[in-house]
């Protein structure tokens, strides 16, 4: 009776994982495939790999994405670690969440106003004596913008990660004389790691197929792997080539996966 | 738990009201019937009191639904299950809509209206003898500048972006049959070529052109150009004629050498149910006044030569939108190329892009 039960509660995941999963994932794959006549070939990957300048947007994408990592981490870590020592903690959480509930385009127009020559960024910068600047339309100002879309999605885990730290090993490492960076650098950081593992998953891969923003923020200056899919989707209508870079979005997911697993689970269980 | 219960009965009570309510309103307005004309136009594209004026004078109650590009009309219209009369794809567009079997071809002898329009507008390979359409407004791709910034004289050719002087300045309207045709253009090389070289060879050039430009951007050009934001812009004549209406600095050239000349049509879906309707539209929009008035509401220049001759002359003789009889004879109209030709035109333009 309860096998049965526990078998029923497993067809809504399983349904999602054949039809949202491995069906679009296998689509993809069978896709890219095809030339634009639809004929069976490997012509795009042998394109994407003897092309000079694919390999160099995937290696500019690649940089781009590990820069907004980088810089989402920086920001995150210290934020999470702060919050969770307030008092009302959930709340000043909730308010870090609350700019997720937006939708990224309004974000991205609001940004173009603040960047523009006549924005409130330059006219910061005229008022303190630099005078106007480029921003919009650069590589840094893509970053900046990016990584502010980002940074929710890195501190909740590391949040989480804090909060599951139970208090005891911090007054145990304090009892026993070490300092506070002490305390941090042997304790608190690698018990959250896991937590800064999650948010680098949540955060690297949607960085390198970012794609409104690298046309409203970056002016198409900055060509991600996301831009050049949609570019292929959308106008070019070759869904072979798109699909070709979109599987090696998912070799790159994979690679990002391996890298950031748990490998405490494989040595750690005892026998 | 109660209360999310609540909320969620709140939801459903507000989503049926508006949902009868709208019901209601489209019952009261008439829009299901017979007497009616489903248009599926672009976005504020067609003056509004010319509706008002063709349902007073038919009878017929126009429901107008709007689209911003090609691609999403074609999809919506290709995927069934709609029943517009009418819409207006550019002539690439038609030519495209033509072989996926989507029109009904035009009958002739309704139409009452067909020897107002100049022949330099009929007849092009996208649509020979325009069986299926019929057009509604022409237009260019040409340079928009900022004279606060740049003088006219510095940039009546597209060679004149190439200038160093105008490092970064430049924002270019995102559309590759558009700017690889640009570089063909100063190339002294066809819009329509095929032959790869000549492509490469038109990458090349605008990998020169990388320095000056600022951002490969879409309709955002128009709010920029309007702000300021930059001096120089390459864009269409539809989207210029807006610009220049919110900011008296920019003016419009369509380089002498050769353009693009481009035209949006009306043509008759598969699936349009309102015959009598659509020949009492396309009638009334091509009657002289009619399609004077939309010309001079929507700022595009008319195919109509009766409706042009009725313009006030400032408009009918505006260089920007109605360029000399030389500068027209070099103009272009995209020819309609298979998807393997189009995607060597894509493809050389993404290498561009990706060039940066």
């Amino acid at each position: 009776m309860t096998k049965r039960k526990t078998w029923l509660y497993a067809i809504p995941y399983g349904l999602w994982l054949a039809l949202f999963v491995i069906a679009p994932v296998a689509l993809i794959i069978y896709q890219s495939f095809f030339d634009l006549s639809h004929h069976l070939t490997i012509s795009n990957y042998t394109t994407y790999f003897q092309s000079a300048t694919y390999l160099k947007m995937t290696l500019n994408s690649v940089w781009v994405a590990f820069l907004i990592t980088l810089f989402t981490i920086l920001i995150s870590y210290p934020t999470a670690y702060f919050l969770h020592h307030l008092k009302h903690r959930q709340f000043w959480l909730l308010l870090v969440i609350l700019p997720t509930w937006i939708n990224i385009l309004l974000k991205a127009y609001a940004f173009i106003g603040i960047f523009s020559q006549a924005g409130l960024a330059n006219q910061f910068l005229t008022f303190i004596g630099i005078g106007p600047q480029q921003i919009l339309f650069t590589t840094a100002s893509f970053i900046f913008v990016a990584t502010y879309i980002q940074i929710p999605f890195m501190i909740l885990p590391i949040f989480n990660a804090l909060d599951d730290l139970n208090p005891a090993f911090i007054n145990a490492s304090k009892d026993l004389g070490a300092s506070g960076w002490q305390t941090f650098h042997h304790i608190i950081f690698p018990l959250t790691l896991p937590g800064v593992k999650a948010g680098i998953q949540a955060v690297f891969i949607p960085s390198l197929s970012l794609f409104m923003l690298t046309r409203l923020i970056g002016g198409n200056k900055v060509i991600t792997l996301g831009t050049a899919i949609e570019e292929h989707f959308l106008t070019t209508m070759n869904w072979g080539m798109g699909s070709t870079i979109g599987v090696i979005l998912i070799v790159a997911m994979i690679i990002v996966m391996t890298l950031t697993g748990d490998q405490q689970s494989k040595g750690g269980t005892p026998r | 738990m109660k209360r999310l219960v609540s909320l969620v009965v709140a939801l459903l009570a507000i989503c049926g009201l508006l949902a009868y309510t709208s019901h209601q309103l489209e019952r009261t307005s008439g829009s299901t019937g017979a007497k009616v004309l489903n248009l599926y136009n672009w976005g504020d594209y067609i003056d509004p009191s010319l509706i008002t004026k063709f349902q007073k004078e038919t009878g017929y109650h126009v429901n107008v639904e709007t689209f911003d590009s090609n691609e999403a009309m074609y999809t919506k219209i290709n995927q069934g299950g709609t029943h517009y009369d009418l819409a207006v794809p550019s002539e690439y567009m038609v030519a495209k809509m033509k072989r996926a079997h989507l029109l009904k071809p035009l009958d002739k002898r309704r139409l009452t209206g067909w020897q107002n329009f100049d022949s330099q507008f009929l007849n092009q390979s996208f649509d020979r003898g325009n069986r299926y359409s019929m057009p509604y407004f022409w237009g260019t791709l040409g340079i928009v500048y900022n004279d606060k910034f740049v003088k006219a004289s510095q940039v009546q050719h597209w060679q004149d972006l190439w200038s160093p002087q105008f490092r970064d300045k430049i924002m270019l309207i995102d559309s590759a049959r558009d700017i690889m045709g640009m570089s063909l253009v100063t190339l002294n090389k066809s819009m329509n070529t095929t032959n790869p070289a000549t492509l490469l060879a038109a990458e090349r050039k605008l990998n020169q052109l990388a320095p000056n430009v600022k951002a490969i951007v879409a309709d955002e050009i128009k709010m920029y150009m309007t702000q300021n934001e930059a001096p120089l812009a390459v864009d269409w004549s539809g989207e210029a004629a807006e610009m220049l209406a919110n900011n008296p600095h920019l003016h419009y050239v369509v380089p002498s050498e050769g353009s693009n000349l481009w035209i949006d049509n009306l043509v008759i879906p598969k699936t349009a149910q309102h015959t009598d309707a659509i020949y009492a539209f396309l009638n009334f929009m091509s009657r002289p006044e009619n399609a004077a008035q939309n010309a001079e509401y929507i700022g595009y220049a008319t195919p109509n030569r009766q409706a042009k001759a009725l313009l006030p002359k400032a408009i009918r003789n505006d260089r920007q939108f109605y360029p000399t009889q030389t500068t027209i004879k070099h103009l272009q109209v995209y020819q309609d190329l298979s998807p393997a030709k189009v995607a060597l035109y894509n493809d050389r333009y993404l290498e561009f892009k990706m060039h940066h």
